[in-house]
């Protein structure tokens, strides 16, 4: 049996010629020291593999209509066979691939990877990793609930501040002048076929760029990169330090891949995927609108920058951070190597970690975002059920103060924790500030009568730290 | 013919290497030939960009076509003017002028409608100048509020904090036969230049 199966690949072999196209790539000889730090390369390929499996799946039942969509979404999460772990899986093995690739441009940037010879191996990186975060924002999209309708409307928005284009820009996204029937379709069509079209072409050379460069070789201090003599003194090394990329090579990327997939299938097994918001209905105004967590840095960024150079930062943000990763290794292609030789590097990718990370941390809490059900002061904080702080408790509560400033942990946090504000303002200075208003504070002098400002006034004078 | 006649020489190229030997050298062809070569590719390079041309057009037509599509702009019906008390500011729901068949819900839209006086009516667009987040509102502090960013406006619209860089966008609003009416628009854009 076995010497018939061989028989019969032998032939299928010498007609369609698969060792001689696969050969190469598999026994081209890979750097021996270069180990787990290898591994995240081949491991956002896998993660997009997931996608694209359990992509596919899902096309299955999905219904790329306005009208539709959200049902067929509901038919596959609460009664499709598997549709809950395949929406799961496609759900975290987009996390993963983001968290990869998010990986593998530090890994690379670190160990001067993009360096002579390999610069296009890094400018095709820089581009697929703009893709996988378009892929993410439209995957979001065809969610088609309440959040994903309206976070089309932020994106047009967005787009709204290119400078010139910026209107045309936000009605080709909307595909129209509203949300309607045109709007998912053309999202669907670009997360489903023409962004996966652009990744596999972009794939395929990325991967043809490393079999032509080969595998970096692990960075050691005082080996600097000089383009003269580099491509020669490479494969002299590879001869004395190398092995073939199968298996000597591979093993560790199919090891750390297996990890990958158990661990999406795992979570999309026991936490299952993102819940289905309500109704993508535009009349619906109890909306939160919310990115996945991919891009909630972005969202918290717009939050807190100024809002006078809100329309600029917003577009030269992402442009500036696009190019100056693509011109990295233009800017020095050469030299060093080792992360030790370039201590900047480790900053920059620190830096970068640690601020993405804080607004990441800041998005997920969105301070900014007034508490529109902060529910009612208990009497026991007030401290009194009748009189004039009784009376401007329920003030604070009817005139939207609660949804904005914290008391006693009850609240919203968008403006100061006024738990203490008896301590810290005289009474002169809250009239003064109710009337007003602040930066980010409404003025309420019209809306307030004199008697209505007392009783605030004594409510907010009654919060007091206590007596020791 | 015998079969050594069809036996390729051990140490002879395979034919389009020999083929690329003879064009490189100029074996076999004569200036004239070489004209004609790159007249081939030249005719080759041209009908590819003829064939681009051909299907590029319509694609591009296609998916460009929503921007060019004008959507009329309609008066729709609100409600009675007895529907809405003074002073008070409510939210109002209306279809759009000319959804496509299968917009379903997504063909639904909004506004805030507040009843200034007997006669003035004023419905200011749900999208948040901001970021185009749905606003809302807070009768009891007669503010409007944002959820995505913390923008607030005052009940005429005005904005009130936060990062809104204009007012709320208003849409045109009649009073005909008893009926206020509301003149559908597109989704507010705030553009820098």
């Amino acid at each position: 049996m076995t010497r018939l199966l061989m028989t019969a690949w032998k032939w299928v072999d010498d007609r369609i010629g698969i060792s001689d196209m696969v050969g190469p790539a598999m026994n081209h000889l890979v750097p021996r020291d270069s180990k787990w730090w290898y591994v995240f390369g081949s491991a956002t390929m896998l993660a997009f593999i997931v996608q694209v499996v359990t992509g596919v799946a899902l096309s299955f039942s999905y219904v790329s209509s306005s009208s539709q969509a959200y049902e067929t979404l509901q038919f596959i999460t609460n009664d499709a066979p598997f549709g809950r772990m395949l929406r799961g899986m496609h759900y975290y093995g987009a996390s993963a691939m983001v968290l990869m690739v998010g990986a593998h441009l530090a890994q690379t940037f670190l160990f001067g990877a993009y360096k002579f010879p390999r610069e296009m191996n890094w400018a095709t990186g820089v581009l697929l990793l703009g893709m996988t975060m378009v892929m993410g924002f439209t995957g979001q999209l065809l969610r088609w609930d309440q959040t994903a309708a309206w976070s089309v409307v932020v994106a047009a928005e967005q787009a709204g501040r290119v400078p010139l284009i910026g209107s045309w820009l936000a009605h080709f996204i909307l595909g129209g002048n509203t949300i309607g029937g045109a709007t998912l379709s053309r999202f669907f069509a670009i997360h489903v076929f023409l962004i996966p079209g652009m990744l596999f072409i972009f794939i395929g050379l990325h991967l043809w760029l490393v079999l032509r460069h080969g595998i970096s070789e692990p960075p050691v201090p005082g080996r600097p990169v000089e383009p003269k003599t580099y491509r020669e003194w490479y494969h002299q090394f590879l001869e004395k330090h190398g092995h073939p990329f199968w298996p000597d090579g591979a093993w560790r990327d199919f090891v750390f891949g297996t990890a990958l997939i158990v661990t999406i299938a795992l979570l999309a097994y026991f936490v299952g995927p993102p819940p289905i918001d309500k109704p993508p209905d535009p009349s619906i105004l109890g909306a939160d609108p919310r990115p996945d967590w991919y891009l909630l840095w972005y969202f918290a960024l717009l939050a807190l920058i100024p809002p006078r150079v809100e329309g600029v930062i917003m577009i030269a943000v992402p442009a500036v951070i696009g190019t100056l990763l693509l011109i990295v290794p233009l800017l020095n292609n050469r030299g060093e190597r080792a992360p030790s030789r370039r201590p900047w590097s480790i900053a920059v990718v620190l830096l970068s970690v640690i601020t993405i990370g804080s607004l990441w941390v800041v998005g997920v809490s969105s301070p900014w975002s007034p508490n529109f059900e902060p529910g009612r002061l208990p009497v026991k904080v007030i401290g009194t059920d009748n009189g004039p702080v009784f009376q401007g408790a329920v003030l604070f509560e009817e005139k939207g103060c609660l949804n904005c400033h914290l008391v006693s942990g009850f609240g919203g946090r968008r403006g100061p924790d006024l738990t203490y504000i008896g301590n810290e303002l005289t009474q002169d200075n809250m009239v003064i500030r109710i009337v007003n208003g602040g930066v980010n504070m409404p003025a309420f002098g019209n809306s307030l009568k004199p008697a209505d400002i007392d009783n605030l006034v004594a409510f907010l004078s009654s919060r007091r730290r206590p007596v020791q | 013919m015998n079969d050594t006649e069809n036996t390729i020489p051990p140490d002879e190229p395979p034919l389009h290497g020999r083929l690329q030997m003879q064009i490189h050298q100029g074996q076999g062809s004569d200036p004239g030939c070489l004209s004609r070569r790159r007249f081939f590719a030249k005719l080759s390079i041209a009908l590819s960009g003829l064939c681009a041309v051909i299907l590029g057009v319509p694609l591009v037509g296609f998916i460009v076509a929503p921007l060019f599509r004008k959507t009329p702009e309609a008066w729709v019906p609100l409600g009675k003017t007895g529907d809405f008390e003074i002073g008070k500011t409510v939210n109002v729901t209306f279809e759009d002028s000319s959804p496509l068949p299968w917009a379903g819900i997504t063909a639904k839209n909004a506004a805030w409608l507040r009843r200034a006086s007997a006669t003035d009516f004023i419905a200011f667009s749900v999208n948040c100048t901001h970021l185009g987040c749905p606003v809302r509102w807070l009768a009891d502090a007669e503010l409007f509020m944002c959820p995505c960013h913390g923008g607030v406006y005052y009940k005429d619209g005005t904005v009130a904090a936060g990062p809104p860089p204009h007012p709320l966008t208003r849409y045109q609003v009649r009073v005909v036969n008893d009926e206020v009416q509301l003149k559908t628009a597109p989704i507010p854009i705030t553009t820098t230049l």
